[in-house]
């Protein structure tokens, strides 16, 4: 079967993708790695996140809130299509500070870049008697925090999964265990794989994650990505004690509370150790002192694919017309806009959003 | 929970202590194995789990399958891994005391 | 941090020997366990119940007291009380004890961690009342505690040995719920021939079936579709054999197919691990001496491949020969020569296990369960959730483990980890070694915030 879009990668961002041409009707094929790939999918903190993201691209800003506005439909129309909720709550999040200065410069940064979005940037100081009020168990070394309204989360491996359920449900073929070695184009783009297979389609979409690094000059892109380790903790099941989450910790759907995460540069190596461990539960600790006497029962780390200023990379093949590269760190705040809108921008509808400022053109050193 | 144990418990001349579990006084050996002595002691139900409230009770006896958790001093502990002291305090883990407490 | 030639994780058969070998010739031993006292599962408590219910209880337990004895060595420090959470770099193992953690390096490491229970799940398995054939065991040796009224259910020596144990104690079961079948005991009659190289065995097999038929213990084989009656407690076993279908009432219902090595702290290091057919479960691929595919971890007794309590010992003796020679403690002939009459009481020992595998195989319903049946006792997933996950993609059981949650809990998978696999294979016609098993991180044990939280600081003073 021919295929108008071949998605190097079935994690959130493929198959986000996938879904959302699925829906316009168009006809998938999905490559998907095996159980070992390195899979941020897995291991991602599960937020949907506005707070902090564009402090210096205000259009990354806007990006990522376009998504959180979309994501409760999103996740509606999964629900109704796979019979499962993906326990998403959009009531706010916080910025924890343990000191009075941290907070102030956040606020001061906010502060201007609500000024170039309009004012939309739904943010409030509580303090800590405020914060109190809304989170019980906060430690005495907090000093405040800043409460984002657009800030929330959802169970991000339920996500994956109703993706991968419902991007076959909607007719999408894919195909597990598949390493992608190479892509040709001729009148169609042929995918070669490592276990000798090849595939053709009209057009490619490489999100591979940090699996780009390889692919993508191999399709004319730089993809200048790196990964960046990320460590997470999470504890046994807890009853309620944390309501909103934060970036220091939140507690899932399940009961247990999900500590994270630190941001290593250490290369391929998905690893954890003792001392980046004990440094995020001392953190927190401090927030919530009642965790101190929580049982850890799970600890993984996760590479986080990251371009040179952090923000995603949507870029055509200046060299193969067809062939884009679509890679990010927040799959999942993004997973509502890759879905809904990125689509148009494939098809080079009259739609389609503006992603200029996310072009690798910006990596060009002059 | 039962009254009447399922288990006998074979002489071992170890002097009784009491020990509480959820607020019900048990006699039991110091220095023994805290699960063995609750089960001998006629503890059916250590916990109730917090996935779906159903009951459970030791299992492996070996400190591998987590289902004998009981709660010591705030902690989520197995009971077949800890030994009998004078004046233990235990009770259900929380988690799962609160799904049995929604459903009542 | 504590410095040491050698930490060995696991203070049974193998852990003992081994700790004892090395501190004799010369290297300085730390010997950690999760119990207390010395002995592992087989050999609870031994130095403290032998005394009082030797006699009950056999030589197989009793023999342990030599074993605690060779730990009275100056070299040896033991810590009990000890769960390892992590291991670093093949060279740092991490613990807590008493509310503490505790950072030892060691020049080398053996695990010695032995088995686990093959898990089996059935329906109804996770109720009070079911627990593991080795729970059992655990309970009579260490804590004197019978049950009253149970059921033997699954195969392997192991159910033998218990009912005949429970008859000295004057409980016996009231009844064996045998699942091999005259098919398997024909399969394994050509390895019998190996086996009587290990005839003590057989003998001793064949006095304790003696024992229990003269008990008057009812004996059922090739029983299936067996399920676990009762709402918030065992009540009953229902079970067909021999084309009937009956149902016994009992209190507890003892589990058991056979044990699996114990592979989380070997795969928590990366040693690989292959697919061993004939014994069904994964393997530590390991050199003649216990070596692993990290140079500086070794692997000893069930933990590398299920050869029981005496194979454990010798192998514990060979891992530290081989270690006291990497280090320089002796020369490597005299680590050859004190090796060769140890391998050959090793090939006695194993001499009987092709027919022990062959003859009481796993129980297939418990290895492919029906959709309905918990697998995951945890997360209380379900064999069809796994099959399901199987449909959207799941290969293995890493991505299965992300879409199902079996294997997040507490027990990090150690009792639904083989039958996911299982599970995965069946459903993607794929073989084990291409399914693989769960990635295992730290910790291996849980361990409060508190106490992790409290190890940053002294790491980093050690390291300053």
């Amino acid at each position: 079967m021919d295929s108008d879009f071949a998605i190097i990668g079935g994690g959130v961002v493929g198959l986000s993708v996938a879904w959302g041409l699925l829906k316009r009707g168009k006809r998938v094929l999905v490559l998907d790695g095996d159980d070992g790939s390195f899979r941020a999918s897995r291991g991602n903190f599960g937020l949907v996140w506005v707070q902090s993201k564009g402090i210096k691209q205000p259009r990354y800003a806007a990006w990522s809130q376009q998504s959180a506005t979309a994501w409760a439909g999103f996740a509606d129309e999964l629900a109704d299509a796979t019979g499962h909720d993906m326990s998403l709550e959009q009531t706010g999040g916080y910025d924890l500070h343990f000191s009075e200065e941290t907070l102030k410069k956040t606020v001061a940064q906010y502060e201007e870049l609500k000024a170039k979005l309009d004012g939309n940037y739904p943010y409030e100081v509580l303090d800590r008697k405020a914060l109190l009020a809304e989170e019980p168990e906060i430690g005495p070394k907090v000093v405040g925090a800043i409460l984002h309204h657009q800030d929330g989360h959802v169970n991000p491996l339920k996500l994956l999964r109703s993706l991968a359920d419902d991007v076959r449900r909607l007719g999408g073929q894919v195909l597990s265990e598949k390493t992608v070695t190479d892509v040709r184009k001729s009148d169609v783009f042929t995918i070669t794989c490592a276990d000798g297979s090849h595939v053709q389609a009209n057009k490619v979409i490489l999100s591979a994650g940090l699996g780009a690094m390889e692919l993508g000059p191999k399709l004319g892109f730089k993809a200048p990505i790196r990964p960046q380790r990320g460590q997470v903790l999470i504890t046994e099941k807890l009853p309620k004690l944390i309501n909103r989450p934060s970036l220091i910790a939140r507690q899932v759907d399940e009961g247990g509370v999900q500590i994270g995460a630190t941001n290593e540069e250490v290369g391929l190596n998905d690893g954890v150790t003792q001392s980046g461990l004990s440094g995020l539960a001392s953190e927190a600790v401090a927030a919530y002192p009642v965790l101190a006497d929580a049982q850890l029962v799970r600890v993984w780390g996760a590479l986080r694919i990251l371009s040179p200023d952090g923000l995603p990379i949507y870029q055509e093949s200046p060299e193969m017309a067809g062939a884009f590269l679509v890679t990010c760190h927040s799959g999942i705040t993004l997973a509502a806009a890759h879905a809904r809108f990125l689509p148009d921008w494939l098809e080079g509808t009259n739609a389609a959003p503006d992603l200029e400022v996310f072009s690798e053109d910006r990596f060009i050193v002059s | 929970m039962k009254t009447a144990s399922s288990f006998l418990e074979l002489e071992d001349g170890r002097p009784l202590v009491p020990v509480w579990f959820e607020g019900r006084e048990l006699q039991l050996p110091e220095g023994s194995n805290l699960a063995a002595a609750m089960l001998a002691a006629g503890v059916g139900t250590f916990r109730y789990t917090p996935v779906s409230g159903a009951p459970r009770a030791p299992f492996c006896m070996m400190g591998a399958c987590f289902d004998c958790l009981v709660e010591v001093d705030g902690v989520t502990r197995q009971a077949c891994m800890l030994e009998v002291t004078d004046g233990l305090r235990l009770s259900m883990p929380r988690k799962g005391r609160d799904m049995t407490d929604a459903e009542n | 941090m504590q410095k040491t030639d050698l930490a060995i994780i696991g203070a049974g058969p193998a852990g003992m020997t081994a700790a004892a070998t090395a501190a004799k010739a010369g290297l300085n031993v730390i010997l950690l366990d999760e119990q207390p006292r010395p002995g592992g599962q087989i050999y609870r408590d031994v130095d403290r119940v032998a005394p009082i219910r030797g006699e009950m209880l056999g030589n197989d337990y009793t023999d342990g007291l030599t074993l605690t004895a060779g730990l009275d060595n100056g070299n040896i420090s033991h810590i009990g009380g000890a769960v390892v959470w992590s291991i670093e770099e093949g060279i740092r193992v991490l613990y807590t004890a008493d509310g503490r953690g505790g950072a030892i390096e060691a020049k080398r490491i053996l695990i010695a961690t032995g088995a686990l229970e093959r898990p089996m799940p059935l329906p109804g398995w996770t109720l009070p009342g079911v627990m593991t054939a080795g729970a059992a065991q655990i309970l009579l040796k260490q804590s004197g505690v019978l049950s009253k009224s149970a059921v033997l259910v699954g195969s392997g020596p192991l159910l033998y040995l218990i009912a005949a144990q429970m008859i000295r104690a004057g409980t016996p079961p009231l009844a064996l719920v045998e699942t091999q079948t005259r098919a398997d005991l024909l399969r394994a009659l050509p390895h019998l021939g190996g086996a009587l190289r290990g005839w003590r065995y057989l003998l001793k097999g064949l006095t304790m079936q003696s024992e229990i038929r003269r008990a008057g213990v009812r004996r059922y084989s090739s029983a299936a579709s067996i399920s676990i009656e009762g709402e918030t407690t065992a009540e009953g076993i229902r079970f067909t054999a021999s084309g009937k279908t009956r149902r016994i009432a009992c209190d507890t219902v003892l589990l058991h197919h056979g044990v699996v090595p114990n592979t989380q702290a070997a795969r928590s290091v990366d040693v690989a691990h292959h697919w061993d057919a004939r014994q069904h479960c994964f393997v530590p691929g390991l050199d003649g001496w216990g070596g692993t595919s990290v140079e500086t971890v070794h692997i000893a007794g069930d933990g590398a491949g299920i050869g029981g309590a005496k194979a454990a010992a010798l192998a514990g003796r060979l891992a530290a020969l081989k270690t006291a020679a990497d280090l320089g403690a002796i020369s490597t002939i005299e680590r050859d020569t004190a090796a060769k009459p140890i391998r050959r009481r090793i090939a006695q020992e194993l001499a009987v296990r092709p027919f022990l595998d062959t003859a009481f195989p796993p129980a297939i319903e418990a290895t492919k369960p029906a959709d309905a049946t918990i697998i995951c006792r945890c997360e209380e997933i379900t064999a069809g959730d796994i099959r399901r996950h199987a449909g959207i993609g799941c290969a293995g059981p890493n991505q299965a483990k992300a879409f199902s949650r079996a294997g997040m809990g507490p027990c990090q998978g150690r009792y639904c980890g083989l039958t996911v696999s299982n599970l995965l294979a069946e459903a993607n016609s794929a073989t084990m070694d291409e399914t693989g098993y769960y990635r295992i991180r730290p910790p291996l044990k849980p361990v409060t915030l508190g106490e992790l939280a409290a190890m940053g600081g002294s790491v980093n003073s050690e390291t300053n």
